[in-house]
């Protein structure tokens, strides 16, 4: 009982975290994707930028005085989230705009999403170097934990507060983007758009308003998911690169440009990870004396250093098997 | 070559000149030789992208295997591994691999359709779940055995040439199996995958501590000519000199090597191949609408262009004789070769060629420039009362990623061609 | 002065002009066919009218406004409608959500115009909540044109409403054409079978090599033997 609970907590609750923020980035990489018809390559960094923002704001806010009840650094995710939104607009406007006006091919946007990221990286680092950071340096983190009442069990199942915030927000999150995209008539013009681009001009729909709202929505997204990460491990310049991976895998598991297969993928993504890298032999400790010899005492399927493995793994099975996504047909 | 290719070749080596007159002779050659391994590599990645269109942003997969292999072939024989149960071992688990390799192969083998195809999918599935924990219960003693042994495998002992031939010839098997996969799917699907392999290959080789040493590194590589050590054992006094003989002498090999790359990738640029590439980055379907079969000769010319950033990444690791994964940043070794390209001229070998001199220069040169310019803001600042930058190198270097990023974004925008454009020969 | 003015009109893609001199004029009351040989330049004309290539020469004024050159989005609120002869539904949104993309730019109460879609096709009331992706040829079509019509249009451009859909879903789009224009929507449309769309046209124009050879009533045009022998298969 005991290891099932140890499994819970590892596997369980951490995938549900990982998932959690991989659905918001690869919501976001689905929804450009499915706008402007190429893979974002700098998602990650403007998840990055997103904590950043974030983090500079608990400053403020401390240099303010202001307690809170909650972490700062979720409280001013709104803000932080407004402000992120703001600059994925500027970086539209700035890079993406003017090439998509010269009537480029789709590639030459990925290529121009590149150099974004290389600028991004290259701002963040320069103001806030290349330390990492903690966004609870003057608070504390708090943990739950749930005692089972049942016999012989020591372990309880343990939520950091940070990861329950993570859970609850992207639950939240995704039902107010189901509502948006099919209930608001914004939202339903960006599904047309996806759907079909020069039938929704024709329709009269106004793309360049759909283009903003997609950025808008992509980066308050990004900046909900940088700073949820950042909130539950750890704040660094670096968070983003290793995201992009699980971040697309989830959004091809899903079919790119499809919101709620990218949602599907993220948690897909995040529980095969944690399940890679959990030790199984765990689970087989009660009956250890019925266990044979050679049984080696490490069970995990990947060792943790190839984490990033298994991401690629399903995306290369996925683009083997079905690369227009296995959720196809199943949602819009 | 138009006029004003050989204003921009000839200003290059005016630069080249002033650098050594600056930065001295040794220095100097030095530079180019590193220039010369990423001149290379422009090529590979001009190959993939100026002719076929294929984007691919895992160039620094490509060097790390380059790397590790030149390691593997070239470093000398390591006897405390050689006389221990190592590599009878790693025989048992190479067998393993061929065995599961066998029969995951097998079960391929069954026809898609009749009584079997239902259950082909999970007997695949089966098959690769047997054929790793088979092979992972081989790999995992005898990589500790070796580690606990002999520190790790060492080489062959070969001549670092061979090492290179095996750079180009391992890239080239991985791109061949990404290539397989990915080539006939959206470009994005390609790009996500070459960045993806590249990160697994960079933990591998950081990892694989029995095969690479991982982040204990490996050194000293053996160099293909005398060392500056060796010039000065047969009797050179000067020691500037020997060093700068030893340079020359390794530079002589890359620019031979260069030439002789150079001149059999413009023939076949310029003839019916090159034709039929460039129909098929213009225009897919119409090539493939009259019998041209596209995928493959993709996968042609991307497993080429892997093979010379293979060599390129495999010389570069020689050069400088240690193989140091943590040395190796996407920045330096993936988008920076793609400014030099696409700066250079996308789909033009002589391009390619003045990007990567060229933009190696300045990426080299631009580290103490812009600690002299930070430094200057740095007074200006501290003069205007605000206070100097804190961390004002790590600061400076990282200035020069974002100039990196506005070069790309702009080239796109307002020079989409690079400085030495794509011409199409039609007179001929 | 027409509620559609074409005059002189010149463009293409760019490379050499695929019109050279289209002229038309369209009232509300007006069912016009456009016929011609392939390449004439019959789909290219609505495309132009519709701000999807550039127009190099003459004017098109629409309701008073000049909109040579102009974006769909300004189109659609003068009173202009377009259904494109391919890829014309959303295949991943259902039929309700396609009718509800076609009043977009309307910022009143749409529910008095799905009624009247849904009476002009009353098979689409059934599938309202399938994904028009699902729908058979036909019935797509009638997707189509409805989208079309929820704008409130005074001008509806039709190009070849009935290509590849057989003799009996053809027959049923002409009828609903001509029910259309009865409820007061003006209609311009390329048709590939020409006879049969000129019985019921009030204006025909017979283009060829992107100018206007023939104008007239559909019944003139259909009765005029250099017309019929030349354009109409004899």
């Amino acid at each position: 009982m005991n290891e099932l609970i140890f499994f819970v907590n590892k596997v369980l609750i951490s995938g549900a975290t990982l998932g959690s923020v991989y659905a918001l980035g690869a919501v976001g990489v689905t929804l450009i994707f499915g706008i402007l018809r190429f893979a974002h390559f700098a998602h990650g960094d403007m998840m990055t930028l997103g904590a950043f923002v974030a983090f500079m704001l608990v400053a403020v806010f401390q240099s303010l005085g202001i307690q809170t009840p909650l972490p700062t650094g979720f409280i001013v995710l709104p803000f932080a989230m407004a402000i992120t939104a703001g600059l994925a607009l500027g970086i539209d406007r700035g890079f993406y705009q003017p090439l998509r006006a010269k009537g480029v091919k789709t590639v030459t946007l990925l290529i121009a999403s590149v150099g974004v990221t290389l600028m991004m990286q290259g701002v963040i680092r320069l103001f806030a170097g290349t330390g990492t950071r903690s966004f609870f340096e003057n608070e504390t983190k708090d943990l739950y934990r749930f005692k089972l009442p049942i016999e012989g069990v020591r372990r309880s199942i343990n939520f950091s507060e940070p990861q329950i915030l993570v859970i609850v927000t992207t639950v939240i999150a995704v039902i107010a983007l189901h509502f948006f995209l099919t209930r608001s008539r914004l939202g339903k013009g960006m599904r047309a758009m996806a759907d079909n681009p020069s039938l929704a001009q024709v329709s009269g729909i106004n793309t360049a308003a759909v283009v903003r709202a997609t950025w808008i929505i992509a980066g308050s997204l990004a900046a909900m998911a940088g700073t949820l990460l950042a909130l539950d491990v750890i704040l660094k310049p670096d968070l983003a690169f290793n995201i992009l991976l699980p971040i697309f895998a989830a959004a091809v598991v899903g079919g790119l440009g499809h919101s709620y297969g990218a949602i599907a993928g993220g948690f897909l993504i995040g529980f095969a990870e944690t399940m890679s890298v959990f030790n199984w032999a765990v689970l087989l400790r009660p009956f250890k004396a019925g266990l044979p010899d050679w049984l080696p005492n490490d069970l995990s399927i990947v060792p943790s250093e190839y984490k990033l493995t298994v991401a690629f793994v399903i995306l290369v099975l996925v683009l083997l098997v079905r690369p227009q996504g296995i959720f196809k047909g199943a949602s819009t | 070559m138009i006029r004003r290719d050989a204003i921009l070749f000839a200003g290059l080596g005016v630069l080249i000149l002033a650098l050594a007159v600056w930065l001295k002779v040794p220095t100097t050659i030095q530079l180019l030789v590193t220039a010369s391994a990423y001149a290379l590599i422009a090529l590979g990645l001009n190959v993939q992208w100026g002719y076929a269109g294929l984007f691919n942003v895992g160039v620094m997969g490509f060097l790390m295997v380059g790397g590790a292999s030149v390691v593997f072939v070239s470093y000398p024989l390591n006897d405390a591994f050689w006389s221990s149960d190592g590599p009878f071992m790693l025989l048992k688990a190479i067998i393993a691999a061929i065995a599961g390799g066998l029969l995951i192969w097998g079960v391929t083998r069954i026809p898609k359709t009749g009584s079997l195809k239902k259950v082909r999918g999970f007997l695949l599935v089966v098959a690769w779940a047997v054929a790793y924990v088979v092979y992972r219960s081989q790999i995992d003693p005898a990589a500790v055995l070796i580690e606990e042994k002999a520190g790790f495998v060492g080489g062959l002992g070969l001549h670092p040439l061979f090492g290179w031939a095996a750079g180009g010839v391992m890239a080239g098997i991985i791109a061949y199996v990404i290539g397989k996969i990915c080539l006939g799917l959206r470009s994005d699907y390609l790009a996500i995958a070459t960045i993806g392999i590249s990160e697994i290959i960079r933990a591998l080789i950081k990892n694989m501590d029995w095969l690479t040493r991982g982040t204990l590194t490996v050194s000293p590589i053996p160099w293909p000519t005398p060392l500056p050590a060796d010039i000065a054992a047969a009797g050179m006094d000067d020691a500037t000199m020997s060093v700068i003989l030893a340079r020359s002498g390794f530079l002589a090999v890359t620019v031979i090597l260069i030439a002789v790359i150079f001149f059999f990738l413009q023939r076949a640029y310029n003839g019916p191949w090159g034709r039929m590439m460039r129909a098929i980055r213009d225009n897919h379907v119409a090539a493939g609408a009259i019998g041209k079969n596209v995928t493959k000769r993709e996968l042609e010319i991307f497993v080429l262009g892997a093979i010379l950033m293979g060599i390129g990444g495999a010389i570069l690791a020689t050069y400088v004789q240690i193989l140091d994964p943590s040395g190796y940043q996407p920045i330096n070794h993936t988008f920076i070769v793609w400014v030099m390209i696409i700066v250079g001229g996308a789909g033009n070998n002589w391009g390619a060629l003045f990007g990567a001199v060229f933009i190696y220069i300045v990426w080299t040169i631009s580290e103490p420039a812009s600690l002299v310019l930070f430094s200057m803001i740095s007074d200006l600042s501290e003069g205007a009362g605000i206070g100097a930058i804190p961390d004002i190198e790590s600061r400076a270097l990282q200035m020069r990623v974002f100039v990196l990023g506005l070069v790309i974004t702009f080239a796109l925008r307002y020079a989409p061609q690079g400085m030495i454009p794509e011409r199409v020969r039609t007179d001929d | 002065m027409s509620l559609l003015e074409v005059k002189d009109v010149e463009g293409g893609y760019g490379g050499a002009p695929i019109l050279n001199g289209v002229n038309m004029a369209i009232d509300r009351e007006d069912i016009g066919v456009i016929v011609g040989p392939n390449g004439a330049g019959k789909s290219t004309t609505l495309k132009a009218i519709f701000g999807l290539l550039e127009v190099t020469a003459g004017s098109i004024v629409m309701d008073g406004h000049e909109v040579a050159n102009q974006l769909p989005d300004k189109l659609v609120p003068l009173g202009l409608s377009f259904v494109p002869q391919e890829f014309n539904v959303f295949t991943e949104m259902t039929v309700h959500e396609n009718l509800e993309m076609g009043a977009y730019i309307r910022n009143d109460d749409i529910s008095d115009t799905l009624d009247y879609v849904y009476e002009m096709f009353p098979p689409l009331k059934d599938k309202r909540k399938q994904n028009a992706g699902e729908l058979s040829g036909g019935q797509r079509q009638m997707v189509a044109m409805g989208r079309a019509l929820m704008s409130q249009p005074k001008l509806l451009l039709l190009d070849e409403p009935s290509a590849g859909l057989s003799p009996r879903y053809m027959m049923e789009i002409f009828e609903t054409v001509v029910n259309v224009n009865k409820s007061g929507v003006g209609i311009l449309m390329v048709e590939q079978n020409a006879r049969q769309a000129l019985e019921f046209a009030t204006k025909g124009f017979v283009l060829a090599g992107g100018n206007n050879r023939y104008t007239g009533t559909g019944r003139e045009l259909l009765d005029d033997p250099e017309v019929a022998q030349s354009f109409l298969g004899g």
